[in-house]
């Protein structure tokens, strides 16, 4: 009898892997968690975009001020331009304070870009280098955080947000995390 | 190889890229820049496909590339250097992945699979040695039909066919 | 018209498939002459339905009809000639096309050519061919389609990946499937073969060549790959265990070891089921090989997630053939009777050993392909399998294996002595010893496994050389007499014995090129000269060009050793018009020891070019070996114990042929 079961071994382990597949169908590989949800902001201060108003932002602003938004934006990127109505409807309710981290971007083109797109943010700050964006584990942008009044980030997204995201997701969130 | 790139450069955007290693990056020690080397080695390029951010025209790879280095300059060992890069971006960035309980399966998987056929073949062996009583009834059921005539006759083709 | 005359003979041949798939098994089961009878003309006829298909799509890209979908996407009107044609199956459809075409001509080959085949086996194996057949024809039919027309149709093509505008990369994806595809040959062998409950000599014989014919063309496939990848990526890489790699590694490893395997069903009548289950499984692999690669679940699930319908039929689809065929293993198997008989040690000793480790090596590589995958279905987070871990876990597999492979082909069938064996290889191992000292004295700030690495290469050459001097008995009769018993000596020997060979220098190369390189990476104003690895390499500036469909920036470096002119390597950077991505051509110099290796990069604002410099050892040692296992196979191809059955040959009556040598 053990001699049989030997034989059906290959069939039961094809099958396990199977179902891992099955489930796996699901899962888009290319989206990484982020290794610092429920961490600390890291540590930072920007200058604003060259030229530009407001006087940036750093993580002291983060703590203590509500629940805060962070949306790493360029102007070269596109699916940026696709996400940014969304980002600005969210600014306008008023539930979070957003800012707008722009990353490695010419100071005159993101400018010209806010003007274009309208800027909603509470306050931008320009990373040209970015090593701050590096700091939150960024990858790819867009990408957008959520921290709590504490400084603790509770949420990444990493792509441009879309409607359904926005309602199911992100205002839940920060609902939950608002004092 | 390098198609996953472009596929996902459609999805999110980086600046355009630049090359891998450039020698405005390249540390004056040797020693020290060996060691950036290996460390780059093993670390993945998170917006490729399993490359390392050293085989890697990605300008995050550029970036992490240089930050390694910096770390290095800075007096950091090998060892803080990676946890730095661990620490924002996950163990994802590990091309070596850590031995933990999530990756058991997947370090002692190759030694069981060897052991395991290992103890197949010695299984063999021994029920070789000790007779074939236990099959054979199931095997005498089922035994193959005999040949058919048609069959005799191409062994004996055969036969002709290798004879000297 | 032409799309549509290209989607109806892929639907009639669908058609026929499914008539192939169905009548001649049943015929077979019940004994029906007539109906099994079906199976040939219908084999021959989904061929030419499918050739008339793969013709329309080829047309369609030669006369670059963009309002055809596929077209739009992969090709342009400048693209140049073999890159339109090339261009039929870099993508996902037409690569499926492709895929068909040559399971329908080996499938008609089987038809044709297959009259020594015993009636019923003959008709499972076509029924089993054309079930697979089915499964494609239904995939590209439902989710797939290569001729979907598009409205409006586009002034113009996207154009092709320009990475794939390449004559390395346009032949590799054939070559692949090639042996791909070979394998289902033997993968329908065994399934006919575990319904019919007999596996013997003559089955092992049917399946060899097949598995052999698509081992050499996964071998050249691989290396194309690899080739390619070595020239094209601009810094000298050459294996990265990607996904993508493994997906046709794997195969080769399963491949490998049937080959093996079957060599023992064929000549000691044992391993049967085992035999059947490799065969079963390397098929599986070169299925998942197929689908992992173009539907993207390792590279970029965003293929399934705009298109789910394709996943859940790959995975249906992959679970009715390799789950349906492992349940038929499973049932049928265990009646397998095996006769042979045989010691640990001995020949079929040694071959199982290659079998366990081969088996092992590709089950690790789909360990750590899938891994992450599977890790990351039951919510374990992401993590990344690279090729440290791959190098790790395969390398101490290998060299255990490595060292056995001198030994093995000294052993006797059934029962062996191990000391003979060993003490016959004591130059083996002298020589061994001797290259090691060699290589530590040259490179003793390289890594130490580049030493080992070297020795074990020497250790299989010199082994497999005493092995054949034993088998001519050189040296201890006369030379005439060794001559005329290497004249007898059967082809299939010598191919075992020249594959060896071939996998020793192999082993060199690979050693050498990863162990020993010198990069040197710099920026160089013209007249800058730098010194790679006692060469001095003069850089005469760049200029600007135009290709077909590109721009170009070539550099000259003038290469000298000692004071003497080597070589002038033009190393380009291209910029393609349409897509407007950037490739690099490395320029090579190869010579007996090494690759002088230059790529020419940017510009920067000095004035100078950013330049890669590299001498990679050894690196034609690779390429060089491969071919040389390649043409091992081919020779064992050609040995006449594979063409039983056909009417004998007045000549070959007369010659002799050692049944027991060779393996």
């Amino acid at each position: 009898m053990a001699n049989r079961l030997v034989y059906i071994l290959p069939l039961m382990v094809f099958l396990i892997m199977a179902v891992y597949f099955a489930i796996g169908l699901s899962k888009d590989p290319s989206i990484l968690p982020s290794a610092l949800i429920n961490k600390p902001i890291p540590e930072f201060s920007l200058p604003p975009i060259d030229g530009g108003p407001g006087k940036g932002f750093s993580s002291a602003d983060l703590r203590g001020n509500g629940v805060s938004v962070i949306n790493v934006f360029a102007s070269w990127c596109v699916p940026c331009r696709v996400e940014h109505p969304l980002i600005a409807r969210l600014a306008a309710l008023k539930v979070a304070t957003v800012y707008g981290l722009n990353f490695k971007d010419k100071p005159k083109k993101a400018l010209k870009w806010l003007q274009e797109m309208g800027d909603p943010y509470a306050a931008h700050g320009s990373d040209p280098k970015g090593r701050v964006a590096i700091d939150f584990g960024v990858y790819g942008i867009p990408e957008t955080f959520i921290i709590d009044n504490d400084g603790i980030i509770r949420y990444k997204y990493v792509g441009p947000i879309n409607p359904g995201r926005l309602e199911k997701e992100i205002l839940p969130i920060i609902k939950k995390f608002s004092p | 190889m390098r198609k996953a790139l472009f596929a996902l450069a459609l999805v999110f955007a980086w600046p355009p890229p630049a090359w891998a290693v450039n020698p405005d990056e390249v540390l004056s020690d040797p020693v020290m820049e060996n060691r950036a080397r290996e460390i780059s080695r093993g670390l993945r390029c998170l917006v490729c496909q399993n490359q390392s951010i050293d085989d890697s025209d990605a300008d995050l790879a550029k970036d992490l590339r240089i930050i390694v280095r910096e770390r290095l300059t800075a007096g950091d060992s090998d060892a803080q250097v990676v946890d730095f890069v661990v620490s924002r971006y996950g163990d994802y960035v590990l091309l070596k992945p850590p031995f933990k309980l999530a990756t058991l399966v997947l370090w002692l998987g190759p030694a069981a699979i060897a052991g395991g056929g290992l103890i197949a073949v010695l299984m063999f062996f021994r029920r070789r040695r000790t007779g074939e009583s236990a099959v054979q009834p199931a095997a005498v059921l089922t035994r193959p039909p005999p040949l058919s005539d048609e069959e005799n006759r191409r062994i004996e083709e055969l036969l002709k066919d290798d004879a000297p | 018209m032409t799309a549509e005359i290209g989607h109806f003979a892929l639907i009639l041949a669908l058609l026929i498939a499914t008539m192939q798939a169905t009548l001649p098994l049943i015929g077979a089961h019940k004994g029906y002459g007539s109906w099994m009878a079906t199976a040939r003309p219908a084999a021959v006829t989904q061929f030419g339905l499918v050739a008339i298909s793969f013709g329309c799509l080829t047309q369609l890209y030669l006369t670059s009809d963009f309002s055809v979908l596929n077209v739009v996407q992969n090709s342009h009107t400048a693209k140049p000639l073999i890159y339109k044609i090339a261009g039929v199956w870099a993508n996902h459809e037409g690569s499926l096309l492709l895929w068909v075409l040559i399971l329908s001509l080996f499938g008609s080959a089987v038809a044709v050519f297959g009259s020594n085949l015993p009636p019923r086996l003959r008709a499972r194996v076509l029924s089993v061919q054309a079930m697979i057949a089915v499964g494609f024809y239904l995939f590209m039919l439902l989710t797939s389609n290569p001729f979907e027309r598009v409205f409006p149709a586009p002034i113009n093509g996207q154009d092709l990946n320009p990475l794939l505008q390449d004559p390395g990369l346009a032949i590799h994806p054939p070559m692949l499937y090639l042996g791909y595809v070979g394998f289902s040959m033997a993968f329908s062998f065994a399934i006919a073969a575990l319904i019919e409950g007999r596996v013997d000599a003559a089955w092992a014989r049917w399946v060899r060549p097949w598995t052999l014919a698509a081992w050499c063309f996964l071998t050249g496939g691989i290396t194309l790959g690899s080739w390619w990848a070595y020239y094209e990526l601009g810094w000298g890489g050459w294996w990265f265990w990607d996904p993508v790699e493994n997906a046709s590694f794997m195969p080769w490893l399963a491949g490998t070891a049937l080959l093996h395997s079957s060599t023992v069903v064929e000549k000691r009548d044992t391993l049967k089921g085992w035999t059947i289950l490799l065969a079963i499984i390397t098929f599986s692999l070169s299925l998942l090989g197929t689908f992992l690669v173009r539907s993207g679940v390792l590279t970029s699930v965003h293929a399934f997630a705009t298109d789910p319908a394709r996943g859940v039929f790959i995975l249906a689809f992959l679970i009715i053939v390799i789950g349906g065929s492992l349940a038929l293993f499973a049932w049928r198997a265990p009646q397998l009777v095996s006769t042979g008989v045989f010691q640990p040690i001995s020949r079929e000793g040694a071959l199982l050993l290659n079998n366990l480790i081969m088996a092992t090596a590709a089950a690790a590589v789909l360990l750590g392909t899938l891994y992450p995958l599977l890790l990351d279905a039951i919510g374990g987070g992401k993590i990344s399998v690279g090729p440290p871990f791959f190098n790790a876990v395969f390398i101490p597999l290998m060299v255990p294996m490595i060292a056995a492979m001198a030994v093995g082909p000294m052993l006797s069938w059934k029962r062996a002595d191990l000391k003979p064996a060993l003490t016959r290889l004591w130059t083996a191992a002298l020589a061994a010893g001797a290259i090691m000292l060699a290589a530590w004295a040259l490179f003793a700030d390289g890594p130490v496994m580049g030493v080992l690495g070297i020795g074990l290469a020497g250790w299989l050459f010199i082994g497999t050389l005493v092995e054949l001097g034993g088998r001519l008995q050189l040296f201890k009769v006369p030379l005439s007499d060794s001559f005329s018993r290497l004249r007898r000596t059967p082809r299939a020997a010598w191919g075992m014995t020249l594959a060896h060979l071939g996998l020793a220098i192999t082993i060199a190369g690979m050693v050498g090129a990863g162990a020993w390189r010198t990069e040197s990476i710099q920026a160089m104003k013209p007249g800058d000269t730098v010194t790679v690895a006692g060469y001095e390499f003069t850089f005469d500036g760049a200029k600007d060009g135009k290709g077909p469909n590109y721009s170009i920036t070539e550099g000259t470096f003038r290469v000298f050793k000692g004071g003497k002119a080597v070589v002038t390597l033009n190393p380009e950077k291209r910029i393609y018009m349409v897509s407007k991505r950037q490739t690099t051509e490395a320029a090579i110099h190869t010579t007996f020891f090494g690759d002088l290796y230059a790529v020419v990069g940017d510009q920067d604002p000095s004035g100078a070019y950013v330049t890669r410099l590299y001498f990679n050892p050894l690196v034609a040692w690779m390429w060089g070996g491969v071919v040389i296992m390649v043409c091992a196979g081919c020779l064992s191809l050609t040995d006449r114990r594979h063409r039983i059955g056909a009417p004998a040959k007045s000549r070959a009556q007369g010659r002799v042929t050692a049944q027991t040598a060779g393996a």
